[in-house]
Formats: C-alpha cells, sequence, structure tokens
C-alpha cells in the first residue's frame, strides 16, 4: 500500500469499482431502495378499502404502538408472535445440534471407520434440498384427522379415537419444529463433521495416549475447537429461524391455528402485504431487521467474549 | 291493447336474445329482428379482441360454459376457444382473500393493460359483489346492449345483489342457490325409522328439535352433521344487522345463536370443526363418515358431493332433501363484465346465453341438477314430476327450492362480508376446539383479524 | 483419571477394541434409526400416490397394493387426473426451472466477480465495501419484501420472471463462499502472469479467473438452484397468474383446497411431483453436494 507501489497499481485497480459495479446497482435497487422504502411507509397510514386508496398519512410512531400493544389481552402482539417463532426454532434446533454433533463425531472418528457413510450422508442431507412447501404439505396430510399417521396409530391400537395434531399448540409446534430439525440436521451434520476433520489429529492422539475416554476427547477437544463453527452453525440457523415461513404457512393455511400459536414473524408480516397494508406492514418489516441486527450482534458479542 | 303491445315487446325481447344467444337461427321473424337492433350487434363487424379473460376462482363456470355453450372448445385445463377467440380462464383460489387480492391488482392496471390481458369478464360472490360493482371497473349491462327485458325471467334477489347504489345492473347470474338440508337416507331410516323428506322434516324443523335428533344421532353413533360450520351459513343467513355498521363491525344476535349452539354440539360429540372443503369434513359424503346431514343448494348436492366417485352416498342416490330448520342461501356466482373489456359482443353473448336463454338454462337443470336464474323454466321443472335428481334418490327437490328462493332477502350484504365469515369461523373454531378458554378472548381475536384484514374497519367500543 | 491412564496403557488395544465395537454397533442402529426417519415421509408419500382416493379413505396401507399391479395403474390415473385439473403443473415446472436456472447462473458469475473485485484489486473502499456485504448478508430478504414489492409494482415488472432472477446477481453468502474460495485456490500471481501477457483484466476474468473457480460454482449453483426451487415467499407475492406460479406455490394452492381438491390421490402425486425429480437429480449429484457442505464450513 506505500506511495511508491500504487502508481503501477492504480491503473489496475480502478477494476474493482468495475467488477463491482453490477452488484452494487443490483443491490441497491433491489435490497437498499426497498429497505428505505419500507421504513419510510412504517410512519405513514396507507392501504387499500376495497379498490379504494387510503393515505397516505403521515402517522408517526402510531403503527409501532399498535403492534406492541393490543385492545385485549388475549390478543397476541407482535412479542407472542416473536415467542412462537423462538420456541419453535429452539424445539429443532437442539435435537439439531445436539444429533448433528453425534453424528458428526462418529463420521469424523477414524477408529470407528463406519461403512456405508456415503450412504448415510446422502440421505441425512436428502431432506435439506426438498421443498419446505410441499414437505409442509404433506406433513398436513399425513397428520389430519383421517390422516395416515392417525390411521397407523389406531391400527396399532395406540389411539382409539383420531388425534387432532393440527389442532394442538403443543403438536403444532413440534411438527413444525420437527419438520425443520428434519430439513437442518443433514446440513449441520456435514459441516461439523468438516470442522471436525479439520482439527488436529495429533490432538486426538495425544489425549488417546493420556487415556481419554471418547466422552472426555469429545467434551474437552472436540467441542471447544468447534466453537467457530458451532457460532456460524447457530447464527445462520437463528437468521434461518426468523424467517421461518414456507413450514407453518402450508401445514396450518396461514392461520397459525390453534389459536395464532404456530404463526410466525413472517407469516404475520405477510398477513399485511396480503391486505396492501403497507404502514403497519413496514412497521413490523422494521421491527424485524432490529431484532435480526441485535440477535445477530449479541450472538457474535457472546462468541468475543468466551475468547 | 296495451297488454297486447307489451307481450309483443317482450316476446321480441326474447327473440332476440336467443338469435344472440345461438348465432345461427338467422331467419326468424323479421319484425323481431328490427325492432332489436340494438348497438353492439350492428357493430359486430369492428375488430374484436383475440383472447377473451376470465377471472374466476373455481371450475365450476368453465364446466358450464364447456358443456352448454355452443361453439365452445376445451383446449388444456385453462384455455379453450369460441370461434377464432381464445378463452383464457384465470382461476385464483379464494381462500384468505387471494382472489379478491388479484383481481384488484389486475382491475387497478386495467387501463394500462394490453388489449389481450384485459380482464373481459370477472365473477363475484354475493359476500363481496358490492366492492366491485360500486365502482367504475365493472360495465353496466346496459352498456353492453343488454336490456332489462333480456333478464326479465331472473330471479329478483340475483339482481339485487349486482346492482350499485344508483341502481344500475352491473352483472347477472345462471343460478339461484336457495339451500336446503341433504340427510343420508340410509341414517334416517335407521335411526329416525323413516326416510321420507316430509316426515324427517319433522325431525329438524326448528333448531330445538334439530338439538334434540343431534342427541338421538350421536346416541347411534352418527354425527349430526360433517362441521359446525355446515349449520353457520344457515343462521348467518338470518341476521337482521349487516356484519360492518358505519365502519364498525357488528356481530348480529343470530350469529352468536349459532356460537352457543355449536359449542354445545361439539361439546356433546355430536359434530366437529373441520374447515369446510377440507378432506375431513367431506369423509361424510361416504357412508364410513357417519354423518347424517350437511346444508346446501343445489349446486352443492351435484357438484360437490363426490357423485362420481363410486361407493359415496349421492353415487348410490341415497341422500334425501328437506328445508331443514330456516331457510338460507349459499353461494351463487355472478358474471360481470369489465370495464375497457375489448370483446364486448362475446361477453354480451356469453351473458345471455348462459344466464338469460331459458333453453340452455333448462338444460343446465337437467344435465347437472342446477337451480338455474329462470322463473318460468324452474316453476315448470318443480311441477314436472319426470324430472327427478338421482342423487337425491329420485326426488324432485325444485319445489323445495323455488319456494326457497322467494324468500332469499339480501338486505344485510356489506362489502366485507366474506373476511368476516371465514375470520369468525376461524376464531370461533378455537372456541369449540378449548384453545380460546371463553367466547370473549375468541370474539376478541375475531375482532383483531378482521382489523387485520381490512384495515378501515374498527371493533366496537 | 491418573489410575485410569495408567491402567489403560496395558490394557489399551483389547479395551480400546471392545470399546469401538461396542460403539459401533450403537452408531450402526442410531444410524439406521434416523435414515427410516428421514426416508419414511417419502415412503409413505410414495405409497399414497399410488392409491386411489377411496383408498385413502379407508386407512393408510403399508404396502403397495401389487395385484395386477394396480399401483402402477393408480399413480398414473392420479397422475391423469392431475393433468386434467387446473393446477397448470407443467408450466409450473417450467417457470421454477427457468427461474431457478437463471438465478444459478446469475447468482454465480457475478458473486464471482465481486469476490474477485475484492480478492484481486487494492482500492480506497474495498474494505469498507467489503464489511458492508458481510453485514446486510445477516439480513433476512423478508424484510424488504413489502419496499420490494412497492417497487416492482411500480416499474411494472409483477407478473414477471425479472424481480424474481435479477436479484440473484448481489447474493452476499454466495459472494463470500467465493471469497473464501479464492483466497486459498488463486494466486495473484497468476492474474500477475496473466497481465504480462497482455490479457485485458476482463478478459482474464472470464478465462482464467472463472475456469479456476469451476468447483464452487458448481457447488453454489447448486444451492442457489435448489434454493430457489424452493423458495415459496417472493414468488408468491409477484407472480399472481396461473400460468406463470412456479412449483411451490401451486403447492400452496393444493393446501387451500377447493371444492374439486377432495381427490387425495391427486393431491399425493402433486406432492411427488415437485419432490421426485430433485430427488433423482440429488442422487446422482450427492458425492459433489455432500463435499460442497464441508467445504464452505471448513472456510466459514
Amino acid at each position: 500500500m506505500s506511495k511508491a507501489k500504487k502508481g503501477k497499481v492504480v491503473s489496475y485497480n480502478k477494476w474493482g469499482y468495475i467488477f463491482l459495479i453490477p452488484f452494487i446497482v443490483v443491490y441497491v435497487t433491489f435490497q437498499l431502495v426497498p429497505l428505505f422504502n419500507t421504513i419510510y411507509w412504517s410512519f405513514f397510514e396507507y392501504y387499500r378499502d376495497g379498490m379504494t386508496q387510503i393515505g397516505p398519512n403521515v402517522v408517526g410512531l402510531s403503527n409501532y404502538i399498535q403492534l406492541f400493544t393490543s385492545t385485549d389481552p388475549n390478543v397476541p402482539t407482535i412479542f407472542d408472535y416473536t415467542w412462537n417463532t423462538l420456541i419453535m426454532w429452539i424445539m429443532g434446533f437442539v435435537p439439531q445440534i445436539v444429533v448433528s454433533l453425534l453424528l458428526g463425531s462418529w463420521f469424523s472418528d477414524n477408529r470407528l471407520r463406519l461403512k456405508c457413510q456415503a450412504f448415510f450422508k446422502t440421505v441425512i442431507y436428502l431432506p435439506n434440498l426438498i421443498m419446505a412447501s410441499a414437505m409442509a404439505m404433506l406433513f398436513f396430510t399425513l397428520f389430519s384427522e383421517g390422516g395416515p399417521i392417525n390411521s397407523m396409530l389406531m391400527q396399532l391400537g395406540i389411539l382409539d379415537e383420531p388425534f387432532k395434531f393440527l389442532y394442538n399448540t403443543l403438536s403444532v409446534r413440534t411438527i413444525v419444529a420437527f419438520m425443520n430439525f428434519l430439513m437442518w440436521f443433514g446440513n449441520t451434520t456435514i459441516l461439523l463433521m468438516a470442522g471436525m476433520m479439520g482439527i488436529d489429529a495429533s490432538l486426538f492422539e495425544a489425549a488417546e495416549v493420556d487415556g481419554a475416554t471418547p466422552t472426555q476427547v469429545f467434551w474437552r477437544i472436540t467441542l471447544p475447537l468447534l466453537r467457530p463453527i458451532l457460532i456460524y452453525v447457530m447464527i445462520t440457523s437463528l437468521i434461518g429461524g426468523l424467517q421461518m415461513f414456507d413450514v407453518p404457512q402450508i401445514l396450518t393455511n396461514g392461520t397459525g391455528e390453534p389459536a395464532r400459536t404456530s404463526m410466525t414473524l413472517i407469516m404475520f408480516l405477510n398477513k399485511h402485504l396480503f391486505s396492501k397494508n403497507y404502514g403497519l406492514g413496514g412497521a413490523l418489516s422494521v421491527i424485524l431487521f432490529i431484532i435480526t441486527g441485535i440477535l445477530s450482534m449479541i450472538v457474535y458479542k457472546f462468541s468475543n467474549n468466551n475468547d | 291493447m296495451k297488454k297486447k303491445l307489451l307481450s309483443v315487446l317482450l316476446s321480441t325481447a326474447m327473440v332476440a336474445a336467443l338469435l344472440v344467444g345461438c348465432g345461427e337461427e338467422a331467419p326468424a321473424t323479421g319484425e323481431g329482428e328490427s325492432s332489436a337492433a340494438d348497438p353492439v350487434a350492428s357493430d359486430e363487424v369492428v375488430e374484436e379482441g383475440k383472447v377473451l379473460n376470465i377471472y374466476c376462482w373455481n371450475e365450476e363456470f368453465k364446466s358450464r360454459v364447456t358443456d352448454h355453450y355452443p361453439g365452445y372448445v376445451e383446449v388444456d385445463g385453462t384455455t379453450g376457444t369460441i370461434g377464432d377467440v381464445t378463452v383464457m380462464w384465470n382461476i385464483t383460489p379464494s381462500a384468505d382473500n387471494a382472489y379478491q387480492n388479484n383481481l384488484d391488482e389486475t382491475l387497478l392496471g386495467q387501463a394500462d393493460a394490453a388489449a389481450d390481458d384485459k380482464i373481459d369478464i370477472f365473477l363475484v360472490e354475493a359476500d363481496y359483489a358490492g366492492k366491485y360493482v360500486n365502482t367504475d371497473y365493472s360495465l353496466a349491462l346496459s352498456e353492453l346492449g343488454i336490456t332489462d327485458a333480456d333478464l326479465a325471467n331472473q330471479y329478483k334477489y340475483t339482481q339485487d345483489v349486482v346492482t350499485d347504489t344508483n341502481g344500475n345492473l352491473k352483472g347477472s347470474s345462471w343460478q339461484g342457490c336457495p339451500g336446503v338440508l341433504i340427510y343420508s337416507r340410509a341414517v334416517a331410516e335407521e335411526v329416525l325409522g323413516t326416510q321420507d323428506p316430509a316426515e324427517v322434516q319433522e325431525y329438524v324443523k326448528d333448531w330445538a328439535t334439530f338439538q334434540e335428533t343431534a342427541a338421538t344421532m350421536k346416541d347411534a353413533g352418527y354425527y349430526m352433521t360433517a362441521s359446525v360450520n355446515d349449520t353457520y351459513r344457515v343462521y348467518s343467513n338470518n341476521v337482521t344487522s349487516k356484519w360492518v355498521e358505519d365502519g364498525v363491525i357488528n356481530i348480529d344476535e343470530n350469529i352468536m345463536n349459532w356460537v352457543a349452539d355449536s359449542k354445545a354440539m361439539v361439546d356433546a360429540g355430536q359434530t366437529n370443526t373441520y374447515d369446510l372443503w377440507s378432506d375431513d369434513w367431506s369423509k361424510g359424503f361416504y357412508p364410513d363418515g357417519k354423518v347424517f346431514c350437511y346444508f346446501g343448494p343445489a349446486w352443492f348436492v351435484d357438484f360437490s358431493m363426490a357423485a362420481d366417485a363410486e361407493g359415496s352416498i349421492a353415487n348410490a342416490g341415497q341422500w334425501g332433501a328437506c328445508s331443514g330448520p330456516q331457510g338460507f342461501f349459499w353461494g351463487g356466482t355472478w358474471m360481470c363484465p369489465a370495464t375497457g373489456t375489448d370483446n364486448p359482443t362475446l361477453v354480451k353473448d356469453l351473458i345471455l346465453t348462459m344466464t338469460a336463454n331459458d333453453d340452455v338454462l333448462k338444460e343446465i337443470v337437467v344435465d347437472d341438477n342446477d337451480f338455474t336464474n329462470s322463473k318460468p323454466v324452474m316453476d315448470a321443472m318443480a311441477a314436472d314430476t319426470s324430472y327427478s335428481s338421482k342423487v337425491l334418490g329420485g326426488q324432485n327437490p325444485l319445489g323445495m327450492y323455488c319456494a326457497g328462493v322467494e324468500t332469499i332477502d339480501l338486505s344485510n350484504l356489506s362489502d366485507y362480508d366474506q373476511g368476516c365469515n371465514e375470520e369468525f369461523q376461524k376464531a370461533m373454531k378455537g372456541y369449540f376446539e378449548g384453545t380460546y378458554a371463553t367466547e370473549d378472548e375468541a370474539i376478541a381475536a375475531f375482532y383483531a383479524a378482521v382489523v387485520e384484514k381490512y384495515p378501515a374497519l374498527s371493533a366496537p367500543q | 483419571m491418573a489410575s485410569n491412564s495408567s491402567m489403560s496403557l496395558q490394557i489399551e488395544d483389547s479395551k480400546n477394541t471392545g470399546g469401538v465395537k461396542a460403539r459401533r454397533v450403537v452408531a450402526y442402529i442410531v444410524l439406521v434409526a434416523i435414515s427410516i426417519l428421514c426416508l419414511f415421509w417419502f415412503y409413505v408419500l410414495f405409497i399414497n400416490s399410488t392409491r386411489s382416493h377411496a383408498e385413502l379413505t379407508s386407512g393408510f396401507q403399508a404396502l403397495p397394493n401389487f395385484k395386477n399391479f394396480k399401483f402402477v395403474t393408480q399413480f398414473f390415473t392420479n397422475f391423469k387426473n392431475l393433468m386434467a385439473g387446473t393446477l397448470p403443473i407443467w408450466n409450473g415446472l417450467l417457470n421454477s426451472i427457468i427461474v431457478a436456472g437463471s438465478c444459478a447462473l446469475l447468482s454465480t458469475y457475478f458473486s464471482t466477480m465481486t469476490a474477485y473485485a475484492i480478492h484481486a484489486y487494492d482500492f480506497k473502499l474495498k474494505k469498507a465495501i467489503f464489511t458492508f456485504i458481510l453485514m446486510v448478508m445477516m439480513i433476512p430478504t423478508q424484510v424488504t419484501a413489502l419496499g420490494f414489492i412497492n417497487l416492482i409494482t411500480d416499474m411494472k415488472l409483477d407478473n414477471t420472471f425479472i424481480p424474481l432472477i435479477v436479484p440473484a446477481i448481489a447474493a452476499p453468502a454466495t459472494f463470500f463462499y467465493m471469497k473464501q474460495y479464492m483466497e486459498s485456490t488463486l494466486p495473484l500471481a497468476i492474474i500477475e502472469a496473466a497481465r504480462i501477457d497482455g490479457s485485458g483484466e476482463f478478459r482474464t476474468f472470464n478465462t482464467i479467473v472463472l475456469p479456476m473457480m469451476k468447483p464452487a460454482i458448481a457447488v453454489q449453483a447448486i444451492f442457489t438452484f435448489v434454493q430457489n426451487w424452493n423458495n415459496y415467499f417472493t414468488p408468491a407475492l409477484v407472480l399472481k397468474k396461473d400460468k406463470l406460479q412456479t412449483l411451490p406455490i401451486l403447492i400452496a394452492r393444493l393446501r387451500s383446497a377447493d371444492w374439486l381438491k377432495f381427490d387425495m390421490g391427486q393431491v399425493y402425486v402433486m406432492i411427488a411431483f415437485s419432490i421426485f425429480p430433485v430427488i433423482i437429480v440429488y442422487l446422482c449429484l450427492s458425492k459433489f453436494i455432500v463435499s460442497g457442505v464441508a467445504l464452505g464450513s471448513v472456510k466459514g
């Protein structure tokens, strides 16, 4: 970067800007402009009533206030939707990370010499590629009252009458979480496995010589060394979790049944997008934007403090 | 003298309608032709659009056109041709307001759309017809050259729905939708000891008796109805106030009666809370579903009860029909010509043929057992002992419908009915299933959901 | 622990082999169980798509109906019924391929270009831009959806593929992957050499850099393809016209049951129709994909 060098490099370095043009132009047009547009309208009353356009009228923060407060204690607010989203994410993420760590450590353990590894990896990664909407539709049909799952459970004598899987808070959330787990644990396993393979083998050998049990090796060596990857997995999964939409949307047909206990933030946003309510929808988007920002920062901070 | 003149006028109008309708019978009464010279028919030479766009939410109208409109040739699931005009069926399901949202967007862009993309006809339901007929996006039928006389045989209520606040008629329907109670003959015979419509009616003549029968059905191992939502329309059509009064949401007393009655029935295990049209709800179309009755109008009986599926009750002709506790109507589809259509002649012809041609309307009754929008045709058919519905085991239900159609009162419609009905049923399902501990909780959730859908409305204080 | 270690030194071999064997058995059992958990749903889907509505109504059967190859004929009957219905599934398939394919092409090409700009050149704003891209990587696209819809309505781009395809050019995550890959595989010396040979910058990128990035491009192309193939949120907001809709929207339409959707056999076939092609392609490319995921993680 010294001045002397610069003279020669400069003629090429304008190409850095040139090559960045497509990205910047497209990003600004399709992401930044919409972002500011969204923020802008969030301070307006702006929606459609039948075929008539209402507004835009400046209303300040009233859209935000409306989201955080509710006229009736039983009507969900944005806090409830955030909670729904997070709880379903956690219910899926915890088993996801546990199973992935377990499988990853097995796959990367040279002493185990598991056969058919390619087969298992192929199978566990498979659900990740499946259209979430198709998967949700499939689970909807499978778990409906007259669907195959109820039919099977009744044939096996476990149930006397069909269980309303899709009209019970716990079971709907569990099904959503389970689908998220199913779709993502394969991906996580492979990521963690790669991370584990990247750990210096001599560390394991040394531990072995010292007589450490596999469990000890896992907790004392593998896990600490995996932390960067674990944090990466967690952040991406959390961001993905906040965007949770396809699965609960199609499973519950957009209603978030029962009583909106499975309605995620994006499903709620989608309702406003559908009724063309730019003001309220904008406010909700801005809040989502802030939540995403705060969460990523917390996780980043957390990871740095522990170093 | 006056009377004679009137009848001549009427008959010429009829002939004209038939002429335009069938197109081919050119050499008819000469006099009639000259007096019926209407503006649109005369400039038939003007080049018109090559694409006719029809916006709708399901296949019902499409199948009616396919079967009964002369010259319509089906190409595939969503296209067809009439002569050298391509008919495009733009189908968007109505759930969650998707159909209306899509239609709104397209209508708002109608002025700038290319000729082949312009909407020519869109279909509406009574629930939200006002939203469109009270705007300039729909075209008055008179502007197409359709006169009141052309539509003189239609039932009055079907025209009320699509008449705007200035009195312009802006749409037309081929059907009337008075509903009846449709019961399983086998179950009636087994539990009530009779399957005769008049006798079964005694068991369901009012809501109190209906509930007693429900208890009897439950004891015999049958559900009274497939879902609480089956009876919903019966209550909601007999309201005395609108869903929305001055921008404030209003729940009618009779709707609350539905809540109370339904809650009791669900708690007693006499019915379920399935969504209409769901797979679970339709299980009762088969004997294994163990459902005693459904509520529905004519189109429902023939079009929706799986009549062509082997093993269904409808297929075996084992349903019966009686008037039930209260009169009601369900559905009905209206064709509205869109402003800016580039196929006015074809649109006019479609409307006249499908909704005002007695021959076609009669054909629809005979082939599809629909209840069509022509008083003379329906009165004649009701009296016709040779006509019978296969699904209903040889019963002729038309008399029941004819009586029912006279009682239909559409004075309490609002532009927001569809969203209100949908959200109310959704919220109450939560109450019936116990997710909302109290009625008030469910109602609060209902208000919130409606305001979310229609930000212009507010909940009562 | 101390006693443990001295003991284990003596019996290390025998103990370990015994322990390993036991662990291996446990591992196999768990793996098989998990594989079943993954495949079970697709098996049920397969079975149910080969059954008629009436059969489905009467309860679940674990085996297909082998009698007279009924399961094959029924599958095709269901499929034929689906074809005859209103869902334009061939259009859906084609639309999905167009959108996902174009996205994969644009996204990988331009992300590589962006990564190359950051990797190979020194300029004033380099650091700032790099940090900016990393930051916006976290912003979910849904957050900007409202403004996005506004924008494309104003630009009259609704009911076109442009708003679905063009934004793929700016894909921060793909960019990041490419950047990481370049750091380990693209020595700047090669670029210098090309410059000395008189190759223009743009040509160098196309003829030297791109070929070297092939493995990374292939991996990201597949991911971008799959991601867009499966995308439901944005297409559902943009594409309202029947014939333009992609497969996920058609699937969602099955869920909002209308009165002609009572044939559950058709529903299952439709789901199978949108799932099985991906499975088949995946099985052909699985090794490649799995190693591609791993590749990203080591760097990420």
